[in-house]
């Protein structure tokens, strides 16, 4: 059907875009390779000549990777299990017949458009601060006594700024693929008599799989990078130094390159594993 | 009476949904309200809510001490010229894919989106060390650069999905009538295809204003976007509530408003399709 003309001039329209982006790809990252195998301190000697694996082994061996690995796990699962939940709850509040539904949905999604900074400085000055912040007039209020969110309850804290800010994405995903359910089903199992709990676990979660698997795979990704969130509000302090944040502090602060590149490689594999499971999904409703 | 019982639930329903979803945007409103209190009135005990003495002066004193306009523009420049020259270099990609498909189309698509799950943190140093070679840093024109690069996959597989549900028959109907590529480009597919990019355009300058990666350590003093510039906040002197209210809602009020107009393509733009 396409001529052999048109052909090679979709070939030239897509080589910008292409050749972009495959230079974006491979020069940062057979850069970030490089330095990997090599003993490198910009401030301190410069380029110190090749070590092999010694940056891969000393970036996993020393004292702040495990808790970072924790850390990270932490936070992505806390955030994943809190946004899944009450996405799931909301979004089929939110199908539901009531006044207002447009009004209601735009104040459900509006965290999401709110940026990273802004919403961790909101959060951790005028909600988290144990003096002057809302949780502390509450909690005095209720005779207790005021928590300092951020450093006591650290990484409960950061899972609560960033579950408020993905809470939106989840919730519409998920309310999108509600909406594509059948109704018919459900009223007929209504007429059956199958008590609520009955009708979403049977017909509701089973329709809701696989949005929840693109909204968790989504969010793995974007959340194992999060940095702003930790970036303005603990410095990475209180144990919650992601293995994102470790890997800044090493390239940027201390200057370590080799070592911070070396973590560097161990997140892009990291990241590619999640990343393969949801192209395999994308890729398939490609060809649909 | 089956009519009182559904009109009943519609009232719980109604009146769940509202508490709820003023539950999740109150940080948003306490925001708003606090950048209309005098400093002493943000941290009054107990909070006050509605009943306080309305002012404008964190507005003035924002821009009168740090210059919020500079930060402002170069949110603008950066948010606006990334997605711009974006889409210019996007558009054929998507339009070849979507209207001359080949056997490799899907592979390539997935490729892009794949150079998007590529992790900052991991060519943070690359990066910022070519910045420093070619001067860019701290300029807008490099986080012009980058933030379009890592758009580009949204932005082309957005327009790809619009593109895709042009009806081919249209595009032959022109190539039957004689029109030439160019012609069927400029007077066929451009009028169909405006709805398409102009959603495409409105998620991705959200996504650009909002992203603080690269925009804060790639800027310092000259090119900082509105995301650097709040951050600066996190290490204040005095009393500074009503100051930082009044900065991050004038940060947040454009793209909110956006983002309203936005939310379908949110889906569609963040879930490359997978959910429909």
């Amino acid at each position: 059907m396409a001529t052999q003309h048109s052909r090679s001039a979709a070939r030239f329209m897509m080589a910008p875009a292409v050749i972009l982006l495959l230079g974006w790809m491979l020069v940062p990252l057979t850069m970030t390779l490089w330095f990997s195998f090599k003993k490198y301190l910009p401030l301190r000697g410069g380029d110190l000549g090749w070590v092999g694996f010694d940056n891969y082994v000393r970036f996993v061996s020393s004292s702040s990777f495990w808790p970072a690995v924790q850390a990270t796990l932490v936070i992505v699962l806390g955030v994943l299990v809190v946004t899944v939940c009450l996405g799931v709850l909301l979004a089929i509040l939110l199908d539901q017949p009531m006044w207002g539904q447009g009004v209601v949905r735009i104040l459900v999604i509006a965290p999401f458009f709110v940026m990273p900074t802004v919403s961790a400085l909101v959060w951790k000055n005028m909600f988290m601060d144990p003096v002057n912040g809302l949780f502390a007039h509450l909690w005095k209020a209720f005779g207790a006594e005021p928590i300092s969110w951020l450093s006591e309850a650290s990484l409960f804290s950061i899972i609560l700024i960033v579950s408020w800010q993905w809470l939106p994405f989840a919730t519409l995903i998920l309310l999108t693929a509600i909406q594509s359910l059948d109704s018919e089903q459900l009223e007929a199992a209504e007429m059956d008599g199958a008590p609520v709990l009955k009708r979403f676990w049977y017909i509701i979660l089973p329709h809701l799989s696989r949005a929840i698997t693109v909204v968790v795979l989504i969010q793995t990704i974007f959340l194992l990078s999060i940095f702003a969130e930790i970036f303005v509000t603990t410095q990475g302090s209180f144990g919650t130094r992601t293995l994102t944040y470790l890997i800044y502090q090493r390239v940027l602060e201390s200057q370590n390159v080799g070592l911070g590149s070396a973590g560097g490689v161990y997140a892009i594999i990291l990241a590619n594993i999640v990343a393969i499971f949801l192209m395999r999904i994308v890729g398939r409703n490609l060809d649909a | 009476m089956a009519r009182s019982v559904t009109t009943n639930r519609k009232h719980a329903n109604t009146v769940l949904a509202w508490g709820v979803g003023l539950l999740i945007f109150f940080p948003i409103l306490w925001t708003i309200l606090t950048s209309f209190k005098t400093e002493a009135q943000a941290i009054a005990s107990p909070p006050v809510f509605l009943n306080f003495d309305w002012t404008l002066e964190n507005y003035a004193i924002v821009q009168e001490r740090s210059d919020y306009m500079r930060f402002l523009w170069n949110s603008v420049i950066i948010a606006g010229g990334s997605t711009l020259l974006g889409v210019i270099i996007a558009v054929p990609a998507a339009w070849s894919m979507a209207f001359v498909p080949s056997k490799r189309t899907k592979d390539i698509l997935l490729w892009m989106l794949s150079t998007k799950m590529l992790p900052a943190v991991g060519v943070l140093y690359p990066i910022y060390l070519i910045f420093i070679r070619l001067g860019l840093l701290d300029s807008r024109v490099g986080l012009v650069i980058v933030i379009m690069l890592i758009n580009l996959p949204i932005i082309v597989w957005m327009l790809y999905t619009y593109f895709r549900e042009i009806p081919g028959e249209i595009l032959e109907a022109a190539r039957m009538d004689g029109a030439t590529l160019r012609e069927e480009i400029l007077y066929v597919l451009t009028p169909m295809a405006i709805p398409g990019i102009a959603s495409t355009i409105l998620l991705n300058i959200i996504l650009a204003w909002n992203e603080a990666f690269w925009t804060l350590n790639l800027t310092a003093a000259r090119a900082a976007p509105l995301t650097a510039f709040i951050a600066s906040y996190s290490s204040p002197e005095g009393l500074f509530y009503a100051k930082l209210s009044a900065a991050s809602t004038m940060a947040i009020a454009p793209i909110l408003i956006l983002g309203w107009f936005s939310q379908k393509q949110l889906v569609r733009g963040l879930t490359f399709g997978a959910v429909k």
